[in-house]
């Protein structure tokens, strides 16, 4: 039998991939250009039985996703720009009471209303660095309506894996543009359940670390009892200031990501072989990246194309390994400069980096590319 | 005989972090005799707050329990309901958690009349950063940012709550303890969203700045001003001048939220 096709949008493909990753629960708010994602979701889930509610807010609706997570669903929010601003706050919450959720934003003009229906890649700082305090962070950046169906399957299995929440950030371009998805069949592609505790009821701790760094996570009514907070908590989850305990469990927390990068970065390679100068892109301007570096070696020029997948945790041992050898680097990306910043640290003056940013709401296109391929020397 | 606290209270967690004289004791003991007199199973019950004083009441009592950010218990429980229609979710808080920067997830959790009980402790202040003024100070009152007096009206809370949709609505204070278990069982009982507004007293942030001299005066003015609905209604307007009304002020039996979903879900599979 074959495979069922379907001729789609990044958003539409999104709720479905959540749906095959096990998704039953979808608090929203509705938000331009990521609306598709709740409508998806509205029709799909209460035919499996999941549940769909449209919140009062931004901030309500990620509230009521960590409520559901706690009660054992598998959830997720979508989400752009100002509402990822709001969201913030209970990103952080989700982090340290480490709840796993899936925050899909589609990334628009800013900052504030901006360009609504603009697309942009200006959110990807906000990934790491968006909620207060430290903490772990996990974001994937799809490069077409195929991706990012795989994505946001394989962003539930990493927020269960590692009990965190993980967002997953198409630019609107891949948000809106219409694909051909082949879908897989149930099995084909590995959806990974949260792990349940193992001790009973009576001995069972939330954050009890001889489990390791990612400690079960009981749900509310399954006939666990325990307690939940933001505050920085011990190993049964009570609050504490113990100095020895906070540094403990905060390092913990970023552990679980830092410790496990070549688990969850993910790129692509292309002609990067023998390349000597290397374009780094993600999302939409990988597309226009691709055919400028196809352009450049049908031109003669050495050029490749290192294709970010997972912007969180930063692939920075493939692009130190790439400094050490390349001529220099080109970074296209809608924005004045972020994805630039990490290429910078990552190469340590060992090779220029020379970016291309726009924020006009315009794509970047191929020839403005290769344009700068070629000013490297 | 003696009442069994012990029972819901979680072993090693006391003494609370309550002032002397604070009435959310007197709250947390009925909102325990409400628990016991429903026969309520702890795994299956949870309790969920906010942030501020009142709002760690949830630390002390033996259930599954979730101490969610500023303003959001209200929003978080919607989430655990829906997940878990078959949960008993209770919601406790104080007055500013749960009308300022909850103010819109509390109107919200009313209008959609999704099965849940809130208690709100209403001192009038927030508490625990050390006596700004509240949504609920009352005006020309003194807090540490009204230091003239309060230019702010206050909200009545139990009106916010009945013009929003809530289905239950019922008001209490901390000086009328043996009513306060009786309210709460009521409204847990009550299928949709349910509100007991238990007006509370803060003697170390607002009873200090606002000339009361003692925690027993404090007490001594809910009692004064409370009037059992049933006997205001043989009162005059001119009576009932700065008084406030207690008891159940308002219940109505309308379809809630979680079976309001689940006939989506069988409408979407027959659709399908």
């Amino acid at each position: 039998m074959s495979k069922k096709v379907a001729f789609m949008q990044g958003n539409e493909a999104a709720a479905h991939g959540a749906i095959y990753a096990g998704c039953t629960f979808f608090g929203g708010y509705p938000i331009t250009p990521s609306t598709e994602v709740a409508e998806v979701c509205s029709i799909e889930l209460p035919k499996i039985g999941g549940k769909f509610i449209q919140m009062e807010d931004e901030i309500g609706a990620m509230a009521a996703i960590l409520g559901a997570s706690l009660a054992g669903a598998k959830v997720l929010t979508s989400t752009s720009g100002p509402g990822l601003s709001l969201k913030q706050e209970l990103i952080g919450y989700g982090c340290i009471a480490e709840i796993p959720c899936v925050i899909y934003n589609v990334m628009r003009g800013g900052p504030s209303t901006g360009m609504p229906t603009g697309p942009s890649q200006s959110d990807v700082m906000c990934a790491k660095w968006g909620t207060h305090g430290d903490h772990p962070a996990i974001c994937l950046t799809p490069a077409s309506v195929q991706e990012t169906y795989e994505e946001v399957i394989r962003a539930f299995n990493l927020s269960e894996k590692y009990r965190t929440p993980v967002m997953v950030m198409p630019d609107e371009i891949v948000a809106h543009m219409r694909e051909r998805v082949v879908f897989p069949e149930p099995g084909e592609i590995e959806v990974i359940p949260r792990k349940a505790p193992t001790v009973p009821p009576e001995q069972y701790k939330p954050y009890d670390t001889s489990f390791g760094d990612v400690p079960p996570l009981a749900a509310f009514g399954s006939g666990y009892k325990f307690h939940v907070t933001g505050l920085n908590k011990m190993q049964d989850g009570f609050p504490t200031t113990k100095a020895e305990i906070v540094q403990a469990e905060e390092e913990r927390q970023v552990r679980k990501v830092e410790a496990n990068v070549d688990d969850i970065a993910s790129f692509e390679e292309y002609m990067l072989a023998d390349a000597e100068v290397v374009v780094v892109a993600y999302g939409s301007t990988s597309r226009s990246a691709r055919y400028a570096v196809n352009v450049a070696r049908e031109q003669g020029i050495k050029a490749g194309m290192f294709r970010i997948k997972t912007f969180w945790p930063f692939p920075d041992k493939q692009i130190k390994a790439l400094a050490a050898k390349v001529k220099g680097f080109v970074i296209p990306e809608m924005n004045l400069g972020m994805c630039s910043l990490e290429i910078e640290r990552n190469a340590q003056g060992k090779a220029p980096v020379l970016g291309i940013f726009r924020v006009d709401g315009e794509p970047i296109n191929p020839d403005q590319i290769l344009e700068k391929i070629k000013e490297v020397k | 005989m003696a009442f069994d606290y012990d029972k819901w209270i979680r072993p090693g967690k006391l003494p609370h972090i309550w002032c002397p004289g604070c009435g959310h004791g007197i709250v947390m003991k009925g909102l325990i005799r409400a628990f016991e007199t429903l026969q309520l199973k702890k795994e299956d019950t949870a309790l969920v707050s906010g942030i501020g004083c009142a709002s760690r009441l949830p630390g002390y009592i033996d259930c599954c329990t979730l101490h969610t950010a500023h303003g959001r218990a209200a929003a978080f429980a919607t989430g655990v309901k829906m997940a878990k229609p078959e949960m008993n979710v209770i919601l406790v808080g104080g007055d500013g958690d749960g009308t300022a920067i909850g103010g819109n997830h509390f109107i919200h959790a009313c209008r959609r009349n999704i099965d849940m009980t809130y208690i709100i402790m209403n001192n009038y202040i927030y508490g625990m950063t050390g006596g700004q003024f509240s949504p609920c100070t009352p005006t020309g009152h003194k807090a540490s940012t009204t230091p003239y007096g309060n230019p702010d009206p206050g909200f009545d809370i139990a009106k916010l709550a009945i013009g929003a949709g809530a289905t239950f609505v019922a008001r209490g204070t901390a000086f009328h303890a043996n009513q306060i278990d009786k309210l709460i069982v009521e409204a847990i009982q009550h299928k949709g969203f349910s509100v007991v507004e238990i007006l509370d007293d803060c003697p170390t942030t607002y009873g200090r700045r606002n000339k009361y001299k003692s925690v027993i005066e404090m007490m001594n003015r809910l009692k004064e001003v409370a009037v059992p609905v049933k006997a205001a209604e043989k009162m005059t307007a001119e009576q009932l001048q700065g008084k406030v009304l207690t008891g159940v002020l308002y219940k109505e039996e309308k379809a809630h939220y979680t079976d309001e979903y689940a006939k989506v879900i069988e409408r979407a599979r027959a659709a399908k």
